[in-house]
């Protein structure tokens, strides 16, 4: 008898949907495999931030009252506080990267290893760990950040010596937690997506699981993880400046406080939160480019 | 309701210190349920929104419209790919201060309020992804089908409303799935535009009573289990709307 499910649709020329209704699905499981679209940034968007940034800098300086100093020349006074914080400090658009390099690190040790938990063979460490990637991957990312922010001890007492614990290094964790569950997914989902067969023949060459694992399963997952790696280190990146709710001194902070003293001038709001997008997009469009290179690279042809 | 629980929570915090002040004092409890429902009016009017802005978005892709046509492409890849904490921001302090404003009793008051701008800019942020999801839902209706429904004498909306939309809609759920529950989880950021929603009455009832952690753990039940909710309810509506013997 057949099974119902293995029922495939009759090959006709009068199909029920076109090809892109299967590339849809395929794009949705993706995305919720992954937990997140892919960014798909094009030269077309830097041209069009500055198109814009052009625009409202050109409408700002013809709204300029006389002996105010105009948009490009504030920006250019300000460039330096914005990307580096006041001299000598590491602050400002500096701080955003430092923030997302640490998170990106922490949550892809800490993801990498519950991922390769939820595989384990062990009911209650898979079940354990399935519950905790999926309690942080569905909590908003605000939530999670307010709760490292409040709960965590702004300094730590060894005994014999107390570490300070900075708002940036709260904000680091607090970041980590929801993309070390997004990798653990990814983990997960690289190691299910392998064939079976894979499996079956380091068996019958004797490796045993640590083995099959490390030698066999684990290298070709890293081709699957990498784009998907990158993706969430760009995504994480531009999620950085919500930690300026906390009164973290990065980029979005600095800004604020740049056009505090140029005496909140409504013109310049606009220029300056521009200004700002075109400096992240610079920072992430190479790393999207080369996520796809490396996903168009990676693709097993068939 | 509050007065069946009110007594258990109260001994709680009596005896073991945990505060769940929402849980026996009654103003608390009524911001507390305030919260709650402007939270869900909040994703609610915005998921509707981005319906809205997608459906209008997915119609005029297909247009003949070169400049129409790009300005939609233009406004997709805008709102892709830019945080949308700063579209949040941007909309309320920066599209905020050309909207004309009334006097409401001794103060100056806008015709959008932060609520009405959040949902503005989220459903925005949401219908980005709209356009693009209902778009590929009805190119992926052949041709001949609408034929078929043609000659079978349907009119063309009676097809659209029978053939296409039923179809193009299944092709859509599993993407419009992912975009509700990335739209809800968006919500909180409204917090950054003082709209009382969850987030923000969290806080404020923390900075109250000194109790973050119990706040904390109520704030994380709140939002896990709405969420959980929602996966829950799609997977099985997505079950129920499969075409049979396809995919």
């Amino acid at each position: 008898m057949q099974n119902r499910n293995s029922f495939k649709p009759v090959a006709t020329n009068l199909p029920v949907l076109l090809p892109i209704a299967e590339t849809a699905k395929r794009n949705a499981l993706l995305e919720r495999h992954e937990g997140t679209f892919r960014l798909n940034l094009t030269r077309s968007h830097l041209i069009g931030l500055i198109g814009i940034f052009l625009v409202l800098g050109g409408t700002a300086e013809a709204a300029t009252p006389a002996g105010m100093i105009g948009p490009f020349e504030a920006i250019f006074k300000w460039m330096g506080f914005l990307l580096w914080g006041p001299e000598g400090t590491l602050k400002g658009f500096s701080l955003n990267l430092i923030i997302s390099f640490f998170s990106m690190l922490v949550g892809t040790v800490a993801g990498v290893t519950l991922g390769l938990m939820q595989v384990s063979l062990l009911a209650p460490v898979r079940s354990g760990s399935w519950f905790v990637t999926q309690f942080f991957r569905n909590s908003p990312w605000l939530v999670l950040l307010f709760t490292i922010m409040f709960l965590f001890p702004y300094e730590i007492d060894l005994g014999f010596v107390v570490i300070p614990v900075p708002d940036w290094i709260k904000a680091v964790i607090g970041f980590s937690l929801p993309v070390m569950a997004n990798i653990s997914e990814v983990v997960r989902g690289a190691v299910r997506s392998l064939p079976s067969g894979q499996w079956e023949s380091a068996e019958s060459l004797a490796f045993n699981r640590r083995q099959t694992m490390w030698m066999i399963i684990l290298p070709q997952c890293v081709k699957r993880m990498i784009p998907p790696w990158i993706n969430w280190y760009c995504i994480l990146a531009m999620a950085t400046p919500l930690c300026s709710i906390m009164g973290v001194e990065e980029a979005v902070s600095f800004t604020t406080q740049a056009l505090n003293a140029e005496g909140d001038r409504p013109e310049l709001i606009p220029v300056f939160y521009s200004f700002l997008m075109i400096i992240f997009f610079v920072y992430t469009y190479p790393i999207a480019r080369w996520s796809i290179r490396l996903e168009k690279k990676f693709a097993v042809k068939t | 309701m509050l007065d069946a629980i009110a007594p258990f929570f109260k001994d709680l915090y009596a005896t073991t210190g945990y505060n769940f002040i929402i849980f026996y004092e009654e103003y608390e409890y009524d911001r507390f349920i305030e919260a709650i429902g402007t939270t869900i009016n909040l994703i609610l009017a915005s998921l509707i929104f981005s319906l809205v802005v997608g459906i209008v978005g997915a119609w005029a892709q297909g247009t003949k419209y070169t400049v129409l046509r790009y300005c939609i492409a233009g406004y997709i890849q805008f709102f892709r790919n830019t945080p949308p904490f700063v579209q949040i921001l941007f909309f309320y302090f920066v599209l905020g201060n050309f909207v004309p404003s009334y006097d409401a009793g001794g103060y100056q008051e806008s015709i959008i309020g932060n609520f009405g701008w959040a949902v503005i800019s989220l459903g925005f942020f949401a219908g980005s992804f709209n356009v693009e999801i209902f778009r590929s839902g009805i190119e992926a209706v052949p041709e001949s089908t609408k034929e078929a429904a043609e000659a079978l004498g349907y009119t063309r909306l009676q097809s659209y409303i029978h053939i296409v939309f039923p179809l193009a809609f299944r092709v859509c759920l599993p993407s419009l799935n992912n975009n509700l529950v990335n739209l809800l989880k968006t919500t909180t950021l409204a917090y950054g535009i003082a709209v009382p929603e969850m987030m923000y009455t969290a806080n404020q009832i923390w900075s109250d009573n000194v109790n973050v952690p119990e706040m904390m753990i109520i704030l994380f039940l709140f939002y896990v289990g709405m969420v959980a909710l929602l996966v829950w309810g799609m997977h099985k509506w997505e079950k129920n709307m499969k075409i049979p013997g396809y995919g």
